[in-house]
């Protein structure tokens, strides 16, 4: 199972970030996990809310160019050697990692979160399964 | 099958066209040198006498005039009729210095209501359609102008004047218009905005569009054309000569038909001012030879463009010019290359580009800096960053292909790029000379 993430094109410029995040905070949209891309002129904000649906419709409507991307988000126990297991599974079916960024997770405290964006989430999604390891699904998000 | 406005004058022979320009300009000729202290000065400057003109073949004995002489004579000095017969005053403020003034009688008017008639019908207009003008309505002359023409025709005319985008397509929608006259751009930015309330042409009504004021390339025609829906076509005029309908475009998208019975057109090498034969690239000259209240002879406009004789599909017999390639005023000279803004707007929209742009051109350390500023689109956007620079890449390349000059390009936020009336800015030049 994949996630949706939202993917912003924001101006490399002082204050651009924070007008998003302004936007987002303003309608009450609840980031679950934000990440930066970027080049010295634009960045790619990268985030993932509690209400997809919501969240785009307020970025349109405040004029942002934006995407929705699956991503594959999976928790990962807070032990020595935890993100390093995933990997491994990962590696093993041979599925390309473009991007990852983790966030600490709303309600456990035992467990860290991991969003990888691969090329194949279903193939990703199905090594991790056959070794244990549960995969995110949308509807979970909005209750972390 | 094609409909013409003033079918005996717009598909009059070459002769009797001929016959009307050598009778017109003749008599022009004597009406400005009688009446314009300013033209008499220029004549005489010139050793030029008004019996030295006897047909259009002595054309090129007259001065040429210039944006600056309008400038100099300001606000009333080139007026050849007395206030009383002036019914009306357009302006042009430009986006340099000082603004010019033009007069009209109300004959002049009536010319000029005709002319814009005539690029309606060639659009396929009759009295049964709406026209929705998105000019600016006030001193530029682009409002009045197709309102005038669109009244004259007896089409529904809805004055809407420029700005407020929703309002806009709200009227379209629940009006019904069936023509819409604006700037390419506006037009261009209607579309989109139609895009992102997510409608298409098939919601509006719409059918063709007169497009002028600007100078935009036929990428940005297809755009405009599919975004509402529409068959887009191209008018010309300058508020000097006369406003929109000049020089009309017709069922052949394939230049525009100068509307000869009352404008003489020349291109000229803008080095040496001689006259270039047909095909040749140069700028634009115009002699008005009915107009009345402001008679402007051999007017150097400044626009870069060509001309073709020879038969058109549509049967009309006025010759042909080009879409301009831009102004010679807009031309930017970087590192010692000729560069048109129009040009940039095509590598654009060829590489998927919105026509939303601005050039910043800069001096950095005695090197010119060519920056193109381009609005990121979600059509262009990725969430792969990779993807998002192979295409500016390929951007840079398409530029540097086309222009023969490097280009920054850097892209940035939706509606980050200052529109003023509808018409975006294009060009910042920083450069202190
Ligand atoms: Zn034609």
């Amino acid at each position: 199972m994949s996630i949706k993430q939202i993917s912003v094109f924001v101006e490399n410029t002082p204050g651009a970030l924070y007008g998003l995040t302004g936007v987002l905070a303003q309608h009450q949209v609840d980031l679950r996990a934000l990440s930066l891309a970027e080049t010295s002129e634009f960045g790619i904000v990268r985030m993932i809310v509690d209400n997809v649906y919501q969240a785009t419709t307020v970025l349109k409507d405040a004029g942002y160019v934006h995407s929705l991307t699956p991503v594959v988000g999976v928790a990962i126990p807070d032990v020595p050697g935890g993100l390093n297991r995933v990997l491994q599974v990962l590696t093993d079916a041979k599925v390309n990692i473009e991007y990852m960024y983790a966030f600490l997770g709303g309600k456990s405290v035992d467990h860290a979160y991991m969003i990888f964006r691969v090329a194949d989430e279903a193939t990703a999604t199905a090594a991790l399964a056959a070794r244990g390891i549960q995969t995110l699904e949308q509807d979970a998000i909005a209750s972390l | 099958m094609e409909r013409y406005y003033q079918p005996e004058i717009e598909c009059a022979s070459r002769e009797q066209i001929r016959a009307w320009q050598d009778e017109r300009l003749v008599k022009q000729v004597r009406h400005a040198y009688d009446h314009v202290p300013y033209y008499k000065k220029l004549m005489d400057d010139k050793g030029v006498k008004p019996e030295d003109i006897q047909s259009v073949d002595d054309l090129y004995k007259l001065p040429f005039t210039y944006k600056k002489d309008l400038r100099d004579t300001y606000p009333y000095g080139l007026f050849a009729v007395p206030m009383k017969d002036v019914v009306r005053l357009h302006a042009s403020s430009g986006t340099t210095g000082k603004q010019i003034v033009v007069g009209y009688t109300r004959e002049d008017l009536d010319i000029w209501d005709d002319i814009v008639a005539r690029q309606l019908v060639a659009v396929g207009a009759t009295e049964e359609d709406k026209v929705h003008i998105s000019y600016g309505y006030g001193l530029f002359t682009g409002g009045l102008g197709l309102h005038g023409g669109a009244t004259k025709l007896g089409a529904t005319v809805i004055p809407v004047s420029s700005g407020n985008t929703q309002r806009q397509i709200t009227i379209l929608r629940d009006f019904g218009s069936t023509v819409l006259c604006c700037t390419p751009s506006y037009a261009a930015f209607i579309g989109e905005t139609l895009h992102e309330m997510g409608l298409t042409g098939k919601d509006i009504p719409l059918k063709a569009g007169i497009f002028g004021a600007e100078a935009w390339s036929e990428e940005m025609r297809k755009d405009i054309e599919e975004k509402l829906g529409i068959k887009a076509y191209d008018i010309y005029g300058l508020t000097e000569i006369m406003g929109p309908g000049v020089a009309y475009e017709c069922s052949a998208q394939q230049g525009m038909h100068v509307n000869e019975d009352h404008f003489i057109i020349e291109i000229i090498d803008p080095e040496t001012g001689e006259v270039l034969p047909e095909g040749q690239q140069g700028e634009i000259v115009f002699s008005c030879i009915t107009r009345q209240a402001f008679p402007l002879l051999r007017y150097r406009t400044r626009d870069i463009g060509v001309i073709h004789r020879g038969t058109c599909s549509c049967g009309r017999t006025f010759v042909k010019m080009s879409k301009p390639m831009g102004r010679s005023d807009d031309m930017l000279i970087i590192r010692g290359v000729n560069v048109f803004p129009s040009q940039i707007e095509t590598v654009l929209l060829n590489h998927g580009y919105s026509a939303n742009y601005q050039i910043i051109v800069d001096r950095v350390k005695s090197t010119d800096t060519l920056e193109v500023q381009v609005e990121m689109t979600p059509e262009m956007f990725t969430d792969n960053m990779g993807e998002i620079e192979r295409r500016q890449r390929e951007l840079v390349e398409g530029m540097r292909s086309l222009l023969g000059l490097a280009a920054k390009v850097k892209l940035v936020a939706p509606k980050s790029i200052v529109r003023s009336e509808g018409k975006a800015v294009r060009v910042i030049d920083k450069r202190k000379i």
